[in-house]
Protein backbone atom coordinates (compact mmCIF):
# COMPACT_ATOMS: atom_id res chain seq x y z
CA UNK A 1 0.00 0.00 0.00
CA UNK A 2 1.15 3.66 -0.79
CA UNK A 3 2.42 5.84 1.96
CA UNK A 4 -0.56 8.62 2.18
CA UNK A 5 1.87 11.29 3.05
CA UNK A 6 -0.77 13.73 3.76
CA UNK A 7 -1.99 11.76 6.51
CA UNK A 8 -0.69 13.47 9.48
CA UNK A 9 0.85 10.60 11.59
CA UNK A 10 2.48 9.00 8.84
CA UNK A 11 3.87 12.29 7.94
CA UNK A 12 5.34 12.99 11.60
CA UNK A 13 6.75 9.51 11.45
CA UNK A 14 8.54 10.36 8.11
CA UNK A 15 9.87 13.34 9.92
CA UNK A 16 10.73 11.10 13.11
CA UNK A 17 12.34 8.91 11.06
CA UNK A 18 14.43 11.15 8.97
CA UNK A 19 15.71 13.40 12.05
CA UNK A 20 16.68 9.87 14.17
CA UNK A 21 18.81 9.14 11.07
CA UNK A 22 22.84 8.72 12.43
CA UNK A 23 22.23 11.34 15.32
CA UNK A 24 22.45 10.60 18.67
CA UNK A 25 21.22 14.13 20.04
CA UNK A 26 17.72 14.14 19.17
CA UNK A 27 15.33 16.03 20.92
CA UNK A 28 13.15 13.50 23.17
CA UNK A 29 11.14 16.44 24.77
CA UNK A 30 7.21 16.91 23.72
CA UNK A 31 7.14 20.33 25.45
CA UNK A 32 6.90 22.94 22.96
CA UNK A 33 9.37 26.23 24.08
CA UNK A 34 9.74 29.42 23.25
CA UNK A 35 13.26 30.39 21.64
CA UNK A 36 14.66 32.17 24.73
CA UNK A 37 14.04 28.73 26.62
CA UNK A 38 16.94 27.48 24.59
CA UNK A 39 19.47 30.24 26.91
CA UNK A 40 19.26 27.38 29.16
CA UNK A 41 21.79 25.02 26.86
CA UNK A 42 23.78 28.04 25.94
CA UNK A 43 24.60 28.43 29.57
CA UNK A 44 25.54 24.69 29.48
CA UNK A 45 27.37 25.15 26.97
CA UNK A 46 29.28 28.08 28.17
CA UNK A 47 30.65 25.86 31.30
CA UNK A 48 31.59 23.31 28.97
CA UNK A 49 33.38 26.07 26.99
CA UNK A 50 35.35 27.09 29.66
CA UNK A 51 36.58 23.61 30.87
CA UNK A 52 37.56 22.97 26.88
CA UNK A 53 40.17 26.26 27.34
CA UNK A 54 41.36 25.43 30.94
CA UNK A 55 41.79 21.91 30.66
CA UNK A 56 43.41 23.03 26.96
CA UNK A 57 41.40 19.90 25.74
CA UNK A 58 41.09 21.68 22.40
CA UNK A 59 45.01 22.15 22.41
CA UNK A 60 46.22 20.73 19.05
CA UNK A 61 49.18 19.72 20.84
CA UNK A 62 47.29 17.37 23.46
CA UNK A 63 45.62 15.83 20.75
CA UNK A 64 48.81 14.93 19.27
CA UNK A 65 50.17 13.61 22.48
CA UNK A 66 46.89 11.29 22.81
CA UNK A 67 47.21 9.46 20.10
CA UNK A 68 51.19 9.25 20.36
CA UNK A 69 50.99 7.88 23.80
CA UNK A 70 52.71 10.62 25.28
CA UNK A 71 50.99 12.24 27.72
CA UNK A 72 47.63 10.40 29.99
CA UNK A 73 46.00 13.88 30.40
CA UNK A 74 43.25 13.22 27.22
CA UNK A 75 42.36 9.59 27.98
CA UNK A 76 42.14 10.74 31.66
CA UNK A 77 39.52 13.47 30.78
CA UNK A 78 37.52 10.78 28.52
CA UNK A 79 37.85 8.16 31.19
CA UNK A 80 36.73 10.37 33.81
CA UNK A 81 33.44 11.81 31.75
CA UNK A 82 32.32 8.42 30.58
CA UNK A 83 32.48 7.13 33.99
CA UNK A 84 30.52 10.03 35.77
CA UNK A 85 28.19 10.26 32.69
CA UNK A 86 27.34 5.94 33.09
CA UNK A 87 27.28 6.87 37.03
CA UNK A 88 24.37 9.74 36.39
CA UNK A 89 22.55 8.01 33.67
CA UNK A 90 22.45 4.57 36.27
CA UNK A 91 21.05 6.78 38.89
CA UNK A 92 18.44 8.18 36.81
CA UNK A 93 17.33 5.40 35.33
CA UNK A 94 17.25 3.28 39.31
CA UNK A 95 15.40 6.15 40.70
CA UNK A 96 13.13 7.33 37.73
CA UNK A 97 14.30 10.84 38.23
CA UNK A 98 12.18 13.11 36.25
CA UNK A 99 13.39 16.65 33.98
CA UNK A 100 13.07 19.42 35.96
CA UNK A 101 9.29 19.91 33.51
CA UNK A 102 8.51 16.78 35.27
CA UNK A 103 9.01 14.58 32.00
CA UNK A 104 10.84 11.00 31.77
CA UNK A 105 13.73 10.94 30.61
CA UNK A 106 13.91 9.14 27.13
CA UNK A 107 17.63 8.29 25.47
CA UNK A 108 17.66 6.94 21.96
CA UNK A 109 19.12 3.91 21.46
CA UNK A 110 21.75 3.78 18.40
CA UNK A 111 21.80 0.55 16.00
CA UNK A 112 24.75 -0.48 14.17
CA UNK A 113 25.66 0.50 10.80
CA UNK A 114 29.24 0.25 8.65
CA UNK A 115 29.03 3.89 8.61
CA UNK A 116 30.08 3.98 12.26
CA UNK A 117 32.78 1.92 10.83
CA UNK A 118 34.08 3.89 7.82
CA UNK A 119 32.80 7.24 9.05
CA UNK A 120 34.99 6.76 12.54
CA UNK A 121 37.58 5.92 10.31
CA UNK A 122 37.17 9.16 7.88
CA UNK A 123 36.90 11.34 11.42
CA UNK A 124 39.68 10.10 13.05
CA UNK A 125 42.03 11.17 10.67
CA UNK A 126 40.39 14.54 10.40
CA UNK A 127 40.66 14.89 13.96
CA UNK A 128 44.40 13.76 14.20
CA UNK A 129 44.85 16.27 11.86
CA UNK A 130 42.98 19.42 13.06
CA UNK A 131 43.12 18.77 16.82
CA UNK A 132 39.60 19.04 17.12
CA UNK A 133 36.52 17.77 17.23
CA UNK A 134 33.18 19.14 16.36
CA UNK A 135 32.83 20.66 19.81
CA UNK A 136 36.85 22.25 19.99
CA UNK A 137 36.03 23.74 16.75
CA UNK A 138 33.62 26.30 18.49
CA UNK A 139 35.89 26.55 21.80
CA UNK A 140 39.10 27.16 19.26
CA UNK A 141 37.33 29.82 17.66
CA UNK A 142 36.93 31.34 20.80
CA UNK A 143 40.14 31.05 21.93
CA UNK A 144 41.19 33.33 19.11
CA UNK A 145 42.50 31.21 16.25
CA UNK A 146 40.22 32.94 13.85
CA UNK A 147 41.58 31.00 10.82
CA UNK A 148 39.48 28.25 12.57
CA UNK A 149 36.65 29.62 11.23
CA UNK A 150 37.26 27.93 7.82
CA UNK A 151 37.74 24.50 9.22
CA UNK A 152 34.47 24.98 10.79
CA UNK A 153 33.01 25.80 7.55
CA UNK A 154 34.49 23.01 5.87
CA UNK A 155 33.47 20.76 8.11
CA UNK A 156 29.61 22.17 7.67
CA UNK A 157 30.20 21.70 4.14
CA UNK A 158 31.37 18.26 4.27
CA UNK A 159 28.38 17.09 6.50
CA UNK A 160 26.38 18.35 3.62
CA UNK A 161 28.53 16.46 0.81
CA UNK A 162 27.77 13.31 3.53
CA UNK A 163 23.82 14.66 3.51
CA UNK A 164 24.61 14.54 -0.46
CA UNK A 165 25.84 11.47 -0.87
CA UNK A 166 23.76 9.32 1.34
CA UNK A 167 21.95 7.14 0.04
CA UNK A 168 24.97 6.04 -2.87
CA UNK A 169 27.45 5.62 0.25
CA UNK A 170 27.75 1.88 2.04
CA UNK A 171 25.66 1.77 5.63
CA UNK B 1 42.32 30.47 44.06
CA UNK B 2 42.71 32.30 41.12
CA UNK B 3 46.02 31.03 40.51
CA UNK B 4 44.56 27.39 40.51
CA UNK B 5 42.17 28.81 37.78
CA UNK B 6 44.50 30.61 35.56
CA UNK B 7 46.79 26.95 35.81
CA UNK B 8 46.04 24.31 33.31
CA UNK B 9 42.97 22.43 35.23
CA UNK B 10 43.87 18.62 35.41
CA UNK B 11 42.10 16.07 33.80
CA UNK B 12 40.10 14.65 37.03
CA UNK B 13 38.62 18.45 37.20
CA UNK B 14 38.09 18.45 33.71
CA UNK B 15 36.90 14.90 33.05
CA UNK B 16 34.03 14.93 35.85
CA UNK B 17 33.04 18.06 34.57
CA UNK B 18 32.21 16.91 30.90
CA UNK B 19 30.71 13.89 32.30
CA UNK B 20 28.09 16.30 34.20
CA UNK B 21 26.81 18.22 31.23
CA UNK B 22 25.33 14.59 30.40
CA UNK B 23 22.80 14.24 33.51
CA UNK B 24 22.53 18.51 33.00
CA UNK B 25 21.20 18.01 29.45
CA UNK B 26 19.14 15.38 30.61
CA UNK B 27 17.43 17.05 33.67
CA UNK B 28 17.30 20.62 32.40
CA UNK B 29 15.10 19.35 28.79
CA UNK B 30 15.70 15.72 27.97
CA UNK B 31 18.51 16.36 25.38
CA UNK B 32 21.31 13.63 24.42
CA UNK B 33 24.28 15.17 24.23
CA UNK B 34 25.87 15.26 21.20
CA UNK B 35 27.53 18.47 19.44
CA UNK B 36 27.95 17.33 15.76
CA UNK B 37 24.89 17.73 14.67
CA UNK B 38 25.06 21.29 15.07
CA UNK B 39 26.56 21.19 12.02
CA UNK B 40 23.72 19.41 10.53
CA UNK B 41 21.08 21.38 11.67
CA UNK B 42 22.87 24.38 10.21
CA UNK B 43 22.82 22.46 6.85
CA UNK B 44 19.26 22.16 7.44
CA UNK B 45 18.54 25.58 8.16
CA UNK B 46 20.70 27.39 5.48
CA UNK B 47 21.01 24.64 2.82
CA UNK B 48 18.95 21.98 2.73
CA UNK B 49 18.27 21.89 -1.07
CA UNK B 50 16.62 18.91 -2.51
CA UNK B 51 18.30 16.55 0.26
CA UNK B 52 15.72 14.48 2.30
CA UNK B 53 18.49 14.60 5.10
CA UNK B 54 18.44 18.33 5.35
CA UNK B 55 14.53 17.69 5.60
CA UNK B 56 13.20 17.93 8.92
CA UNK B 57 12.33 20.35 11.68
CA UNK B 58 15.52 21.93 12.89
CA UNK B 59 13.87 24.77 14.73
CA UNK B 60 13.30 21.64 17.42
CA UNK B 61 16.63 21.01 17.56
CA UNK B 62 17.66 24.17 17.95
CA UNK B 63 18.55 24.12 21.59
CA UNK B 64 21.72 22.45 19.79
CA UNK B 65 22.62 25.73 18.11
CA UNK B 66 22.91 27.46 21.53
CA UNK B 67 24.82 24.84 23.16
CA UNK B 68 27.65 25.35 20.75
CA UNK B 69 26.97 29.49 20.69
CA UNK B 70 27.83 28.84 24.28
CA UNK B 71 30.45 26.82 23.59
CA UNK B 72 32.28 29.41 21.90
CA UNK B 73 31.28 31.98 24.20
CA UNK B 74 32.81 30.04 26.91
CA UNK B 75 36.11 29.93 25.28
CA UNK B 76 36.21 33.56 25.25
CA UNK B 77 35.08 34.42 28.34
CA UNK B 78 38.18 31.83 29.27
CA UNK B 79 40.44 33.16 27.28
CA UNK B 80 40.04 36.80 28.54
CA UNK B 81 39.42 36.14 31.81
CA UNK B 82 41.53 33.37 33.08
CA UNK B 83 44.10 32.50 30.65
CA UNK B 84 47.55 30.96 31.12
CA UNK B 85 50.37 33.32 30.85
CA UNK B 86 53.03 30.75 29.96
CA UNK B 87 53.21 28.54 27.09
CA UNK B 88 51.39 25.06 26.50
CA UNK B 89 53.92 22.74 28.36
CA UNK B 90 54.51 19.84 25.44
CA UNK B 91 56.13 16.41 26.22
CA UNK B 92 59.61 17.14 24.91
CA UNK B 93 59.66 13.88 22.63
CA UNK B 94 57.09 15.63 20.81
CA UNK B 95 58.18 19.37 20.82
CA UNK B 96 61.80 18.23 19.09
CA UNK B 97 59.39 16.31 16.91
CA UNK B 98 57.88 19.25 15.79
CA UNK B 99 60.56 21.51 15.62
CA UNK B 100 62.22 19.46 12.56
CA UNK B 101 58.66 20.68 10.55
CA UNK B 102 59.41 24.61 11.94
CA UNK B 103 56.61 24.11 15.27
CA UNK B 104 58.59 25.77 17.74
CA UNK B 105 55.74 28.15 18.74
CA UNK B 106 53.85 26.87 21.99
CA UNK B 107 52.71 30.34 23.21
CA UNK B 108 48.87 29.26 21.80
CA UNK B 109 46.81 26.00 21.92
CA UNK B 110 47.32 25.91 18.21
CA UNK B 111 50.33 25.37 16.24
CA UNK B 112 50.07 28.85 14.78
CA UNK B 113 52.78 29.07 12.54
CA UNK B 114 50.65 26.19 10.95
CA UNK B 115 47.29 26.97 11.54
CA UNK B 116 46.84 30.80 10.27
CA UNK B 117 45.61 32.96 7.58
CA UNK B 118 48.54 32.89 5.58
CA UNK B 119 49.03 29.64 5.71
CA UNK B 120 46.01 28.73 4.23
CA UNK B 121 46.94 28.94 0.63
CA UNK B 122 49.70 26.96 0.91
CA UNK B 123 49.41 22.77 0.18
CA UNK B 124 49.92 22.65 4.22
CA UNK B 125 47.38 25.19 5.24
CA UNK B 126 45.20 23.86 2.55
CA UNK B 127 45.06 19.97 4.04
CA UNK B 128 45.84 20.59 7.35
CA UNK B 129 42.74 23.35 7.64
CA UNK B 130 40.41 22.76 5.32
CA UNK B 131 40.85 19.02 4.51
CA UNK B 132 40.95 18.29 7.51
CA UNK B 133 37.74 20.30 8.40
CA UNK B 134 36.17 18.59 5.55
CA UNK B 135 37.28 15.15 7.07
CA UNK B 136 35.66 15.98 10.52
CA UNK B 137 32.12 16.70 9.00
CA UNK B 138 31.74 13.89 6.74
CA UNK B 139 33.55 11.26 8.90
CA UNK B 140 31.07 12.26 12.04
CA UNK B 141 27.91 12.50 10.22
CA UNK B 142 28.87 8.93 8.28
CA UNK B 143 29.47 7.66 11.48
CA UNK B 144 26.24 8.99 13.16
CA UNK B 145 28.42 10.86 16.07
CA UNK B 146 31.48 12.64 17.36
CA UNK B 147 33.94 12.45 20.46
CA UNK B 148 30.64 13.55 22.34
CA UNK B 149 27.64 11.97 21.11
CA UNK B 150 29.90 8.20 20.50
CA UNK B 151 32.15 8.17 22.63
CA UNK B 152 30.85 10.26 25.58
CA UNK B 153 27.02 9.57 25.78
CA UNK B 154 27.32 7.04 23.73
CA UNK B 155 29.81 5.21 26.04
CA UNK B 156 27.97 6.14 29.19
CA UNK B 157 24.93 4.68 28.26
CA UNK B 158 26.45 1.34 27.37
CA UNK B 159 25.82 1.26 23.53
CA UNK B 160 28.06 -0.74 21.81
CA UNK B 161 27.68 0.69 18.21
CA UNK B 162 29.30 3.34 19.96
CA UNK B 163 32.13 1.94 21.39
CA UNK B 164 32.85 0.43 17.50
CA UNK B 165 32.82 4.72 16.59
CA UNK B 166 34.98 5.18 19.18
CA UNK B 167 37.14 2.69 18.41
CA UNK B 168 37.78 3.54 14.92
CA UNK B 169 38.41 7.37 15.91
CA UNK B 170 40.75 6.15 18.11
CA UNK B 171 42.24 3.69 15.34
CA UNK B 172 42.25 6.21 12.37
CA UNK B 173 44.20 9.09 14.64
CA UNK B 174 47.04 6.98 15.82
CA UNK B 175 47.44 5.86 12.43
CA UNK B 176 47.61 9.45 11.00
CA UNK B 177 49.68 10.76 13.90
CA UNK B 178 52.06 8.37 14.00
CA UNK B 179 52.52 7.55 10.10
CA UNK B 180 50.28 10.29 7.87
CA UNK B 181 50.52 13.70 9.18
CA UNK B 182 54.58 13.82 9.44
CA UNK B 183 54.35 13.58 5.48
CA UNK B 184 51.72 16.22 6.08
CA UNK B 185 53.77 18.83 8.68
CA UNK B 186 56.86 17.91 6.30
CA UNK B 187 55.62 20.16 3.00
Amino acid sequence: MPIDILDPNVENSIEEEIRHQDTMCVNESEIEHRWYDNLKYMVIGLAFGVVFVKAEIISWFRIQEMFRFQSFHMYGVIGSAVVVGMLSVLLIRRFNIKTIEGETIVIASKTFNKGQIYGGLLFGFGWAITGACPGPLFAQIGNGASVVLVTLLSAIAGTWVYGYFREKLPH
Amino acid sequence: MLEFLRNPWPWYVAGPLIGLTIPALLLVGNKSFGISSSLRHICAACLPANIPFFHYNWRKELWNLFFVAGILVGAVLATALLANPDPVVVHPNLAADLAQYGITDFSKLMPIQVVNWSSLFTLRGFLMIIVGGFLIGFGTRYAGGCTSGHAIMGLSTLQWPSLVATCCFMLAGILMANFVLPFLLAL
